[in-house]
């Protein structure tokens, strides 16, 4: 991937024809992938109990599927609405460290930046950070990460309303294994992180510390505690950084 | 306007919020390793604490019924690198056998 990015030398026009075409391509690849869960969150959204428009409303504008999932999730088990928003918005939290790393390279200002955040997820980031911004001063990272936001932008909402359209056709969602479609879904999302003994063993502490926590707190807000867990674990990292 | 949109609404300003301010604020702020070390472990921790919640919660009660299968199932699809829409196909499939079969509720 890096040689794509590679030096524009004196035949740069067509290099840059041929890395234009290839990151258009990626970025629509990207964005048919992305599609399988979008049509899950839709089916799992509106069987959950919310509406069509709800389901869209989610997709069109919070557009980051974990905190979708996230929320849905919560309010589906019952959980209200403050530990629903607070999970999704933490979860969301990430796409901030996204954003610090695409602005400079963006350099966008006003309804540009206001459009640039709104794409600023997951996926665009991973594209556009691939790329060495030295040789072409950020010119295939920005179209890779325009490319890949709007493509995922449009699969995404495009399946989401198929699949929320789809599943009211379905009745009752127990009879399919609805209900496991959730956590399966949570745990695909996580899986790519669970890297090492250590990100496994903050996983494995927030599961135990939510199952522990649920019998004695209204759903949901066992969830939300586990963000302590990560506090936990992210104070003694910096500590084993600065005492190894 | 109902509870559902509220959290709807929300969460959508939350998260966008989140996007926008990334874009925004002095890069100092969120480069200190302390805050870039918890956000790295705040969605493993949340995510991880839903799967648990999901798969063995109704309400306040614990409980082991046809989600824990559908899980396993998951996870052995995981192993086999199977993509997402598959993970979860599987999932929903082993816990829907489970319970037409009555080995599970």
């Amino acid at each position: 991937m890096s040689s794509l990015a590679g030096d524009v030398g004196s035949d740069g026009a067509t290099h840059w024809h041929e890395e234009r075409r290839a990151i258009v391509v990626n970025a629509i690849g990207v964005g048919v992938a992305v599609a399988a869960y979008g049509v899950s969150f839709g089916a799992i959204s509106v069987t959950g109990g919310l509406s069509v428009l709800q389901t869209q409303f989610l997709s069109a504008l919070m557009f980051t599927g974990g905190s979708q999932f996230a929320l849905v999730g919560v309010l589906i088990a019952g959980g209200g609405t403050i530990s629903a928003v607070a999970t999704s918005v933490m979860l969301g939290f990430r796409n901030a460290f996204y954003a610090l790393a695409m602005a400079p390279v963006l350099q966008v200002h006003g309804l540009r930046r206001l459009a640039a955040a709104q794409l600023t997820i997951d996926e665009s980031t991973a594209m556009a950070v691939g790329r060495s911004v030295e040789h072409d001063g950020g010119r295939a990272s920005r179209l890779a990460f325009w490319a890949t936001g709007l493509s995922v932008f449009v699969f995404w909402n495009i399946a989401t309303l198929a699949g929320s359209i789809g599943a009211n056709a379905l009745g009752d969602p127990k009879i399919w294994g609805l209900d496991a479609a959730i956590p399966a879904g949570f745990i695909a999302l996580v899986w790519p992180r669970l890297n090492d003994r250590r990100t496994w063993t903050i996983g494995l502490c927030a599961a135990a510390v939510a199952l522990v926590l649920t019998p004695f707190l209204r759903p949901g807000v066992p969830v939300l505690l586990t963000a302590i867990v990560a506090v936990v674990a992210g104070v003694l990292a910096v500590r084993g950084k600065v005492e190894p | 306007m109902s509870a559902t949109w509220w959290a709807v609404i929300l969460a959508t300003l939350g998260c966008y919020a989140a996007k926008l301010g990334g874009h925004s604020v002095p890069e100092h702020f969120l480069e200190r390793p302390i805050v870039r070390e918890i956000s790295d472990a705040l969605p493993i921790a949340l995510l991880m604490a839903l799967v648990a919640v999901q798969t063995f919660a109704v309400g306040q009660t614990l409980v082991l019924d046809a989600r824990a299968a559908g899980l396993a199932a998951a996870v052995v699809a995981l192993l086999l690198r199977a993509p997402f829409l598959v993970v979860v196909i599987v999932a929903a499939a082993t816990a829907a056998v489970f319970r037409h079969l009555g080995w599970a509720l």
